[in-house]
């Protein structure tokens, strides 16, 4: 990330972000939230309006951008047709890069890096397979996801000390 | 006779035999072949989109390529897979610009994203290839006894216009699979509205708290069981239900089915056969109503 460049432009520059700058504050996000009904700590509409006032540490260091459940609700209802869900992501990955980091998404990338897969199949179930009548795992692309791992950078995100 | 690709991602072979063995005995009942590829991998589902969207919609891409090679549409089980896998295809397919930068990024793992082939969850699959007559005829045990809330789950629906399945607001297609298999399918209360399920491991206080409102509304329109499509959604609300007992001393004793563990036992497939027991709430219940 360079000095100086507006929070804005990095945001819509990355794949899920594009549409940020459409939100004109409406509400409708909040209104269709399921995680914002229950708790204060989320409401997307405020992140967003956070994110175009360029207030980027407290955008990225906080909890709110993982409080979004993917639901989708507030995309398919946006007037303005700013895909949120997908902005949640496009924040949460500048989040990544810059070291923050929840555990359990950690444990996801070393999942995907070392098997291939976030949810590991254990010894034990594979072995049940055959007496239950399910046919035998078929190998997983292991390298191929290592490979590809390895062209986009994503082995190379750590996180940040006491983040 | 239909071939697909079967998309079987990580949880379900990890932790759900139980839907495995109810979803490969119905489809193949209902005359759909469904093939297993080598080399598959994560689908890179919102938990791996969140760290990298670009790196998640390589990852499908590149098991989209394993279905193309093998000349075969790909079909998931899990919406989470459903979601990740449909919803790449149809972005690549639609963008050349993005077609050409995740190509650079699978050259790498030596394939290549063409475009050719589908992603379909196996709803999508019993309508298109099977059809509600079809599937009428096929039953040999209707469930006339059976009251069942259907939840779709949020990634069978949405980005609706990414994955059209349904109307993502007024959906109609799990009722009628529901009711094809003689069921009554009962309305509830926020019947669209997210399991809390992505939240577990983050925040499972949140996710408790959206998992207890959906079993409730459940149990309060008299359902016998919640029918699921997506094994996040069963988690959240099967295990889930264990943990509602302990924080909220609420007990719900709700069964969770998955839709094809209903198709099963409608198309007269012995419930000892499906490893049921995999269900952490009993779904005794389910069965004796629909002998």
């Amino acid at each position: 990330m360079k000095d100086g460049e507006a929070f804005s432009d990095i945001v819509t520059s990355r794949l899920g972000g594009e549409t940020m700058t459409l939100c004109y504050q409406c509400g409708t996000c909040a209104s269709s939230c399921p995680v914002a009904k229950i708790t204060p700590r989320f409401n997307p509409r405020e992140v967003i309006k956070l994110s175009l006032l360029g207030e980027k540490d407290e955008v990225v260091s906080g909890e709110a951008i993982w409080l979004c459940c993917s639901c989708y609700n507030c995309q398919e209802r946006c007037p303005q047709k700013v895909e949120i869900a997908d902005l949640m992501y496009a924040l949460r990955n500048i989040a990544f890069r810059e070291g923050y980091i929840p555990n359990i998404y950690s444990e996801f990338a070393s999942a995907i890096s070392s098997d291939g897969r976030i949810v590991k199949v254990s010894a034990f179930i594979e072995k049940k397979r055959s007496t239950l009548g399910l046919p035998p795992l078929q190998p997983t692309g292991v390298d191929a996801v290592r490979k590809i791992l390895s062209a986009t950078g994503f082995n190379k995100l750590q996180k940040r000390e006491g983040a | 006779m239909m071939s697909y690709a079967l998309f079987l991602g990580c949880t379900i072979p990890a932790r759900q035999p139980n839907y495995e063995l109810s979803a490969r005995k119905a489809l193949t009942k209902l005359g759909i072949e469904l093939v297993d590829l080598a080399n598959m991998t994560c689908c890179c589902p919102p938990p791996v989109q969140s760290i990298d969207f670009e790196t998640s919609l390589a990852v499908a891409a590149y098991n989209i390529c394993l279905a193309e090679e093998a000349d075969l549409d790909l079909v998931t089980l899990c919406s989470g897979c459903f979601e990740s896998l449909a919803m790449a295809n149809a972005m690549i397919k639609k963008d050349d610009q993005l077609k050409a930068r995740i190509n650079r990024i699978l050259s790498k793992a030596g394939r290549e994203f063409l475009g050719s082939k589908e992603v379909k969850h196996y709803l999508q699959v019993l309508m298109d290839d099977v059809g509600l007559g079809r599937l009428k005829e096929s039953v040999s045990k209707p469930l006339n006894k059976l009251k069942v809330a259907a939840f779709y789950g949020c990634h069978a629906l949405r980005p609706s216009n990414l994955l059209k399945l349904d109307d993502p607001e007024r959906p109609r297609v799990l009722e009628d699979l529901i009711e094809a298999l003689g069921a009554e399918s009962v309305e509830y209360r926020n019947k669209l509205k997210c399991c809390g399920g992505l939240l577990r491991g983050y925040s499972d206080e949140l996710a408790l708290e959206l998992a207890r409102e959906k079993v409730a509304n459940t149990a309060k329109a008299g359902a016998d069981c919640i029918v699921t499509l997506c094994p996040f959604c069963f988690v959240a609300l099967d295990i889930g239900q264990l943990q509602i007992r302990s924080k909220f001393n609420e007990f719900y004793n709700m069964p969770i089915i998955h839709y094809s563990e209903l198709l099963s036992l409608a198309l007269g497939v012995d419930p000892k056969e499906l490893a049921l027991e995999t269900h952490k709430v009993k779904v005794d219940k389910v069965i004796s109503k629909s002998l």
